[in-house]
């Protein structure tokens, strides 16, 4: 185990993974109105419920096709829940409508446009006011590769997939340190809103894209957004030891395969050359089913009996994954958060009456703020860009 | 729209957010963030309070430059549209938000799916601009690059909204059936799947969104060419126009609705906004000196400097700006990047600029002050309100849409000192609910026909 996690031994970090009305496929039933599913009411209500119960973060999933309809013209299902709403926009909404828990939608990289990517949720985090962070991930699904049409599903082998992911991340990353946080400077003597010197272009170029940036968006609360990965696969996890501040871990059939997996994927990011990439060491949260079949037997001192064995492996948290909403949220709420505050295992402490000034994401992640990497260089100037004259424009002057 | 007989025009307000352009002064003490979502929440509220049809949002695809550097003199920087309107909604409950999304940069399984998203998670209140861009320089942001030839942006932006729209219908009305004691959540029967091979796109996919409480987005479109105009009369809902001038708005909206005719679309199916600028003083006299003041903030001479460096296409450090215009003609090399530019004809442009400034005796600080900043509305409160009403009964627009120069408090003004006035002449609404719709969508409080649901679902060749 190294230092850091010993370093954060008693501060494991409590997060929920939101979906649907739950993971359960059947939870739709239990809903007083299912379709409140495609309502802002809904998530915001959840999202405070968590909020109000000292949770650090939600995490919100998405997908570009229907649930359980990977392929190219599998049919929509009629027993369980269909549809779902932009994570991210979701998010955003609810972002607006709180403030103090992590926001973390899951946006995919695949067959979207990373500078839109990096600059919605550079606005996610301003709207948040440093509470954003994002769940990164790859589509590799035929019926996604189909709905946008633009490349066809054999091109998108696994290293495909995860190389441009790669490039994603690091372009986000470079476009989110792009204005420096000083580079509004109203002088009027000279007539300059900005010092151009503390702006920069990315001047990416990959295999699948190029972005010549700046970022549209002026440096974030946080800077740098946590970047958040689920380790489904061995691919995954490769991907998050590259790129990620946190991995969640899967629930696994039995809880010696999670310590085990813990204990794996700390060796990796420990000899990983993370730190000439800027990056923290990778921290370590294990996913946990609430309710549910897997969870339903569990009572709060069993489950916390299993968050502790989890810690004392080297995990830095936890990411609950309710069964049925809102049940099984409120049951973390008033059951399973006070047994692992009881035990010390969570420094997570419920909404008071007392206002304190927001905590940012990164520093519930234990993340120190995150430098500027620009901010010493200087960059040549640009203009590859010429020639072709521009009429009706992005920006309607009046 | 239409009024009944001997009634008044009712007049529709949109509010939109000070843009990255000299029009919006920072220089001012009461100049807030451009970015902080304090200021968009309280220009979302005070619109909201003045009873706008909607809040607007133009588009930032990247920053501008000038002469290989960025352009350092306006307000730059602001958050991405999607995102930024969704918390917007989010704080307020009756008021409209529309953003600006290129068709070029973006691809229609996930711009519908957003935008119908956001019509969710705002109960019908969303609206999308419709705008196209073919250059290289904002193409430098994204996958496809800039290599869309002109003629062919408003043919993508058509198939885009064309494939968008079948999308929006894919779930039928009834398709979300909820029905836990049967165990049914949604009705496969009821929901299409989309398969649409066309020029600029393929599309075979299962939409995850429902469909919207407005079916699909207000459309609104800006663009002013021909082609524009046509794409209007076909698709768009409301047209974002810059003839604010009484005459030219008349003229605009006479050839608009002829479109819209031949179209095969009725008269009250769309509406016609210019854009518009005012101050608002105590006193027409006191709104004079002001809009002077603010035009001069808005033009510094750096401002006035690059404006003419940008028509000529070369350095002017070396003129007097107090002094006339440049003696020689214009160069043909592209200084700014990323901001509209009609002036094609550079010769001609300048030669119009030099007739003006002698005309009437301008320096060349002052040309550009006379060109860029005169305010469409300046006065006190009455004559701001009966101006824009005798446009609007004239039928030179159905209203405007507001640029203040002020983040965020540029509204405040007009919502406080010239919405009342509009309510006491009877050409503005007093609440956005009325009994017969106490739920309304932006369609609604626009007055615009709901959208037809398509007569089947017969979409596998879209």
């Amino acid at each position: 185990m190294s230092d850091i996690a010993k370093l954060h031994d008693a501060v494991l970090t409590v997060g929920v993974a939101l979906d649907g009305a739950g993971w359960d496929p059947d939870a739709w039933r239990e809903l007083p109105d299912p379709a409140a599913v495609f309502t802002a009411d809904y998530w915001t209500d959840l999202v405070r419920t968590a909020e109000l119960a000292g949770i650090d973060y939600v995490t919100l999933e998405d997908d570009l096709h229907l649930q359980g309809a990977s392929e190219v013209g599998d049919p929509a299902r009629s027993d369980s829940l269909q549809g779902r709403l932009d994570a991210l926009l979701t998010l955003t909404a609810v972002a607006a409508r709180t403030d103090q828990i992590g926001v973390v939608p899951v946006v995919t990289v695949t067959h979207t446009e990373p500078f839109h990517v990096a600059t919605a949720l550079q606005t996610l985090d301003h709207v948040s006011l440093g509470r954003a962070g994002w769940q990164l991930r790859i589509s590799p699904a035929p019926a996604d590769a189909a709905a946008f049409g633009r490349r066809s599903a054999e091109t998108l082998t696994p290293e495909a997939l995860l190389g441009e992911a790669e490039d994603v991340a690091e372009v986000a990353r470079a476009l989110w340190d792009s204005w420096e946080d000083d580079a509004v400077i109203r002088d009027t003597s000279t007539g300059r809103f900005l010092d151009r010197d503390r702006l920069h272009h990315v001047n990416f170029v990959g295999d699948l894209f190029s972005i010549a940036g700046p970022s549209i968006v002026p440096r974030s609360p946080q800077g740098q957004l946590p970047v958040t990965l689920l380790a489904e696969t061995a691919e995954t996890e490769a991907l998050a030891i590259r790129v990620a501040d946190v991995v969640f871990i899967p629930p696994a059939d039995t809880l010696a395969s999670s310590l085990e997996r813990i204990g794996a994927v700390h060796a990796a990011a420990a000899a990983a050359p993370r730190e000439e990439r800027g990056l923290e060491p990778l921290r370590i949260v294990v996913d946990f089913e609430v309710g549910g079949e897997r969870g339903v037997s569990r009572g709060p001192a069993e489950l916390a009996d299993q968050v502790a064995a989890a810690q004392r492996a080297g995990a830095d948290g936890v990411r609950l994954r309710p069964a049925r909403l809102p049940r099984d949220l409120e049951w973390v709420a008033e059951a399973l958060l006070p047994e692992l505050r009881h035990r010390g295992l969570t420094a997570s402490a419920p909404r008071s009456g007392v206002e304190t000034p927001a905590r940012t994401l990164r520093q519930r992640l234990g993340l120190a703020a995150a430098p500027h990497r620009f901010a010493a260089a200087s960059e040549p100037s640009a203009g590859d860009d010429q020639d072709v004259q521009t009429r009706d424009s992005q920006e309607v002057n009046a | 729209m239409t009024a009944a007989d001997g009634a008044q025009r009712q007049i529709h307000l949109v509010a939109h957010f000070p843009g990255v352009n000299s029009t919006t002064v920072w220089s001012d003490p009461a100049a807030g963030s451009q970015i902080d979502f304090a200021s968009f929440r309280h220009f979302a509220q005070t619109a909201e309070r003045g009873l706008f049809d909607y809040v607007f949002l133009a588009e930032g695809l990247r920053v501008r430059e000038h002469a290989g550097k960025i352009h350092d003199l306006d307000v730059a920087g602001r958050p991405a549209t999607l995102a930024i309107i969704t918390a917007m909604a989010a704080v307020t409950e009756r008021i409209g938000v529309v953003g600006t999304l290129s068709s070029t940069f973006n691809e229609p399984v996930e711009l519908a799916r957003q935008l119908a998203s956001i019509d969710h998670l705002s109960g019908g209140r969303v609206g999308w601009n419709v705008v196209t861009s073919s250059d290289a320089f904002h193409g430098g942001n994204f996958r496809r690059g800039g290599y869309l030839p002109y003629p062919e942006r408003y043919e993508r932006a058509e198939e885009f909204v064309r494939v968008a729209k079948h999308l929006w219908d894919s779930w039928a009305d009834d398709a979300l059936v909820a029905d836990a004691r049967r165990g049914r959540f949604a009705d496969p029967d009821r929901i299409a799947r989309v398969a649409h091979q066309g020029k600029h796109f393929a599309v075979d996919t299962t939409p995850t969104v429902p469909r919207s409480p407005q079916g699909y987005p207000v459309i609104v479109q800006a663009g002013d060419s021909p082609a524009g105009r046509d794409f209007a009369a076909a698709n768009a809902e409301v047209i974002f126009t810059r003839h604010s001038e009484y005459a030219e708005g008349r003229a605009f909206y006479a050839d608009v609705q002829e479109r819209l005719a031949a179209a095969g679309r009725s008269s009250d199916s769309l509406l016609i906004m210019p854009g518009a600028t005012f101050i608002v003083g105590d006193t027409d006299a006191e709104a004079r000196d002001l809009s002077r003041e603010v035009a001069h903030a808005q033009i510094s001479p750096q401002t006035a400097l690059a404006w003419l460096e940008a028509i000529w296409g070369r350095d002017l450090s070396d003129i007097d700006l107090d002094g006339p215009l440049p003696a020689d003609e214009p160069e043909e090399t592209v200084l700014r990047q990323g901001q509209t530019s009609t002036a094609i004809d550079r010769r001609a442009h300048a030669a119009r600029l030099r007739e003006r400034a002698e005309a009437e005796g301008l320096s060349a600080r002052e040309v550009v002050i006379a060109e860029t900043a005169q305010h469409t509305f300046v006065g006190s409160a009455e004559t701001v309100a009966d101006e824009i009403n005798r446009y609007v009964q004239g039928r030179a627009s159905d209203g405007f849409v507001l640029v203040p120069h002020l983040v965020p408090t540029g509204l405040d003004v007009f919502v406080d000192r010239v919405v009342p006035i509009l309510q006491e002449r009877g050409v503005y609404r007093t609440a956005y609910e009325s009994p017969a719709n106490p739920r309304p969508t932006l369609r609604s409080v626009l007055g615009l026909p709901a959208p037809q649901p398509p007569a089947s679902l017969d979409l596998a060749v879209a």
